[in-house]
């Protein structure tokens, strides 16, 4: 039997997490700010990690963050995440000081690191389950969030340890669309995945972005991850450049340690492609 | 920030549906660890294997049926200690070993609710641990429980000293987790924190298994002070394990 394409799990998930972003949504226009960072620094033992970083990413963006191995990028992320914290400046996600609200914070972000989250010895659905009942979602948000990853069919049922990489990334992703996360940070998503996984994790945050989420994330692989962005930014030394909001970005600086400089668009490695900025939806019509 | 405070004043406005009651969260943690460890069956296939060769090699170094009964308790409950160590590590090597934990914080689970709930996971694997450390002294060591009395001294005892452990473990547990050798870090840590739970469920079983002379009043006063110590554990874990986890 088939279901009509309204009952069907994406489009009851769709609806249930479209309703619970407007719910907040209603009451503010999309062109809010998510993300604000100003002179932000972060310590790792007693080396800066982010050294005065700035930035601001407003609700339904896509920002890539550019730069080499050790720039900071994956600090800045645990910085908006609030697991790093700030020795200096301010950082503000979601409307909560990182500093002062830091569980408000962590309630409303996902952040997908190098690691992916997941019990090993438990199968697909019973992680997907765990995290999406840490937030009360419904069995059929989890199970339409699987759905999402193609991971509703016999994969559901097999432990994570047996999973590839690949899948393994599917299945965190799963997990933070069950969590019904409203700022996505993640660094180096489409790291491990084949090239059909990787369309799909690009829909899926197009999607998520097109119910209302945010997404900022770090890669190093520009021509994929710069032609899903809606904005670019470089990170460099622990401090972050073209972070203005609404300005063209630059071009890929083919050594990303220093400032970036010329224009050039593209979709080949090494090069930014076309650009929009504002508010994403523009580029993915 | 008039922008942001506006953002803000919406978030709780909207009245977001968030599951994150200290005892849901802790129900769920517990139930997930006791489901790992079904899935895994490192308590079964390692953790009491371990207690037994330990519960044995006792036997060998004494080798003495009447200083072997006599010692009983303290040998039940030093086999307990080190298969705590090793529990105590596995249920937090699953939670760091693909970075779940931090997963957890990023997530804004309440830390009540996690230290509660692999708190329960850690109380029902060492009592199913002490159930049979208790069956292998009554039949290595020639123990017995000769009444209903004492048998009701023992079961309190087992549960008052194995909370007063989950909640102790649970706790430097979390705190070694992160850190930087945790295998040798956690006994040093843990060990003489537990002192006091050692010498009390000892004083207690003896009591229970009527050796070294101490009577069933003196067995229920140091059940009182394995309450109490469990209580402090539960109190310290609840308010301190956030800060731990999270430094």
């Amino acid at each position: 039997m088939t279901l009509p394409d309204e009952l069907t799990p994406r489009a009851v998930h769709d609806a249930a997490w479209e309703r619970s972003l407007d719910r907040v949504d209603s009451v503010v226009t999309c062109m809010d700010t998510v993300v604000e960072l100003a002179d932000v620094v972060a310590v790792i033992g007693r080396f800066p990690a982010l050294a005065g970083a700035s930035l601001s990413v407003r609700q339904g963006e896509i920002v890539l963050l550019r730069g080499s191995n050790g720039a900071g990028k994956t600090s800045l992320l645990r910085v908006c995440a609030g697991l790093l914290p700030v020795v200096r400046g301010h950082a503000v996600v979601c409307g909560y000081d990182v500093t002062t609200d830091r569980t408000a914070v962590r309630q409303r972000v996902g952040l997908l690191g190098h690691n992916n989250g997941l019990y090993a010895d438990l199968t697909v659905a019973e992680n997907v389950r765990f995290w999406g009942a840490t937030v009360g979602a419904s069995a059929v948000e989890t199970a339409a969030a699987m759905g999402h990853l193609g991971l509703d069919g016999r994969l559901a049922e097999v432990c994570v340890a047996s999973l590839s990489a690949g899948q393994k990334r599917r299945t965190a992703l799963a997990c933070m669309l069950a969590r019904r996360a409203r700022v996505w940070l993640l660094d180096e998503p489409h790291a491990g995945l084949d090239a059909a996984a990787r369309d799909e994790l690009d829909a899926t945050l197009r999607r998520a972005v097109d119910a209302g989420a945010t997404v900022v994330l770090a890669s190093h692989e520009l021509d994929r991850a710069g032609s899903l962005a809606s904005r670019i930014v470089d990170v460099v030394a622990g401090t972050v450049r073209n972070a203005t909001t609404g300005a063209t970005p630059g071009p890929t600086p083919a050594n990303t340690t220093g400032p970036t400089t010329g224009a050039t668009t593209g979709a080949t490695p090494g090069t930014t492609p076309a650009i929009t900025t504002g508010p994403t939806g523009e580029q993915q019509s | 920030m008039t922008q942001l405070q506006r953002r803000r004043h919406a978030d709780v406005s909207a009245g977001e549906p968030r599951t994150n009651r200290t005892l849901a969260i802790a129900r769920l943690m517990a139930g997930k660890d006791l489901r790992v460890e079904l899935r895994s069956r490192v308590l079964t296939n390692q953790v009491l294997p371990f207690a037994g060769v330990v519960m044995v090699m006792f036997g060998f170094a004494l080798d003495d049926e009447r200083v072997l009964q006599r010692v009983a308790p303290g040998l039940i409950w030093l086999a307990t200690l080190f298969s705590l160590l090793i529990v105590t590590q596995r249920i937090f090597s699953v939670e760091t070993a693909d970075g779940a934990l931090d997963a957890l914080r990023v997530a804004g689970v309440k830390p009540s609710g996690v230290f509660l709930g692999k708190a329960a996971a850690l109380v029902v694997q060492l009592i199913a641990l002490d159930i049979v450390l208790l069956l292998l002294a009554l039949v290595l060591y020639n123990s017995e429980v000769t009444g209903a009395a004492q048998g009701v001294l023992l079961v309190t005892t087992v549960l008052a000293a194995t909370c007063g452990l989950a909640f102790v473990g649970t706790l430097y547990g979390g705190l070694a987790a992160g850190a930087k050798g945790r295998e040798t870090l956690l006994p040093l840590l843990m060990l003489p924190v537990v002192a006091p739970v050692l010498i009390g469920a000892t004083r207690a079983t003896e009591a229970a298994l009527n050796v070294g002379g101490i009577t069933m009043q003196e067995g229920w006063a140091w059940v009182g002070l394995l309450g109490g110590f469990a209580a402090l554990g539960a109190i310290g874990g609840v308010v301190s394990f956030g800060a731990m986890v999270e430094e």
